[in-house]
């Protein structure tokens, strides 16, 4: 993006997050470098690959899945994933008979230290509204078809308790590593809104 | 309230149509309101429940029309100026008119701190020995309440029963919490059957559970 100086192109909103920053940076309410760690942070370094890695570990470890299951907070602490919107922590499991699908009808709460910031579609009206009430279609809109046999769980994550799935592990996985199973997860899978795909290379990557 | 930001249930909004490779930003405003949100949080003036409030607590239609960061920057300019942090005047002029007292200052939110204030996060557990009202395993129902403030019990839960599937122990009660009130209350996760709530067209194996507040439900 364009950075320059003609400020003739900007949108209103954008002059008025320019305008508040400067005024806040002026008053001294915040620091420049602190902004720039924060943008960092959130932008680089936090994001779903820290949840994939917990699910690596979990379809691994069966006693670290057990922890989890438990006492997710800190299992996942243990990792070194912890902190701002995922102070504490939940993680449902899938399995042959259960599908969980997280959302937050009221807001966008989501687990920031194992998935990083939640994409639009999941803050969006579409997803927050029919999560809840047509929790099957907004599956289908992701291409995931549940047999008739399987129930749908949606977590409305309404308290400060934030949800990671657990999704099942695709068969085909035997000889992997932890890395490589970790590749495998997507963060749509630890949403819930799709299941972990059977890797393409049957068992190596 | 009963906002726009209470969405569960309602129809209309069309497909979810994600979008393929999202960036985590779509322009560099984006960036600069979640960092100026969670900067200015350090002074301390409001609580995550406040800030959630600010956010809601817009017109329907301007809510919806809005995007995701849009409301944050409405939010954020609420409770800069309801907390007395800046003045109308300097939110339009964009320059300070004054300085910040020496109370605040020492709070500002330093690069190098940035790192231990994420990892250490907030704080919404109580350490409160406060009983809990009522059991896992047993029935409640939603207060059909509809408060003016803030509350997190989502209008398409209220009046119905569920089922207490955990405790998940004593946090702050947010609904009070936005209001500036510390009130410690078990939080309960409550499995709703998808036909309790949206009627016998529900498939029957289908649930929503929703975490609540002893504040929020009676026995059943």
């Amino acid at each position: 993006m364009s950075e320059g100086h003609d400020h003739s192109h900007l949108s209103d909103t954008e002059l008025r997050v320019r305008s508040l920053e400067s005024l806040l940076v002026d008053k001294g309410i915040v620091d420049p470098a602190a902004l720039d760690a924060l943008v960092q942070t959130y932008g680089e370094k936090i994001g779903p690959q820290n949840g994939a890695r917990v699910v690596a570990r979990a379809w691994s470890e069966p006693g670290f899945r057990e922890w989890l299951l438990q006492d997710a907070s800190a299992a996942i602490a243990e990792m070194g994933y912890h902190g701002r919107q995922g102070e504490h922590m939940t993680v449902v499991e899938n399995t042959p008979q259960v599908h969980n699908l997280v959302v937050c009808t009221l807001c966008s709460c989501y687990p920031w230290p194992v998935l990083g910031l939640p994409p639009t579609w999941y803050k969006s009206a579409p997803y927050r509204s029919r999560a809840v009430i047509d929790p099957r279609g907004v599956l289908r809109e992701f291409g995931t078809e549940l047999p008739d046999n399987v129930a749908v769980r949606v977590w409305d994550s309404t308290a400060e308790l934030r949800y990671l799935v657990l999704p099942e592990q695709p068969p085909g996985c035997q000889g992997m590593s932890q890395q490589e199973l970790a590749a495998l997860v997507t963060r749509n899978s630890m949403i819930g809104v799709e299941k972990v795909a059977v890797p393409k290379s049957g068992g190596r990557l | 309230m009963n906002g726009a930001h209470d969405l569960g249930g309602m129809h209309g909004f069309g497909p979810i149509d994600p979008e393929v490779d999202e960036p985590v930003f779509h322009h560099e405003w984006e960036r600069r309101i979640l960092a100026l949100t969670l900067a200015s949080g350090a002074m301390g003036k409001w609580n995550i429940d406040m800030s959630r409030h600010a956010r809601e607590n817009q017109p329907p239609a301007q809510y919806l029309a809005n995007s995701y960061y849009q409301t944050w920057l409405v939010g954020l300019e609420k409770l800069l100026l309801e907390a007395g942090l800046i003045s109308a005047e300097e939110l339009v002029s964009g320059s300070a008119a004054g300085a910040l007292p020496e109370n605040l200052a020492k709070k500002v939110l330093k690069a190098d701190m940035v790192p231990a204030v994420l990892s250490r996060g907030d704080q919404f557990h109580m350490d409160d020995d406060v009983a809990a009202k009522f059991a896992v395993g047993g029935r409640v129902r939603v207060l059909n309440d509809h408060p003016t403030h803030h509350t997190r019990a989502p209008r398409y839960v209220r009046g119905h029963c569920g089922v207490v599937e955990r405790d998940h122990g004593v946090f702050v009660f947010a609904d009070a919490n936005a209001q500036g009130n510390k009130i410690p209350q078990h939080v309960y996760n409550v499995y709703f059957t998808a036909q309790e709530l949206w009627g016998p067209e529900a498939d029957a194996k289908d649930g929503v559970c929703v975490d609540l507040w002893d504040g929020h439900l009676e026995t059943a």
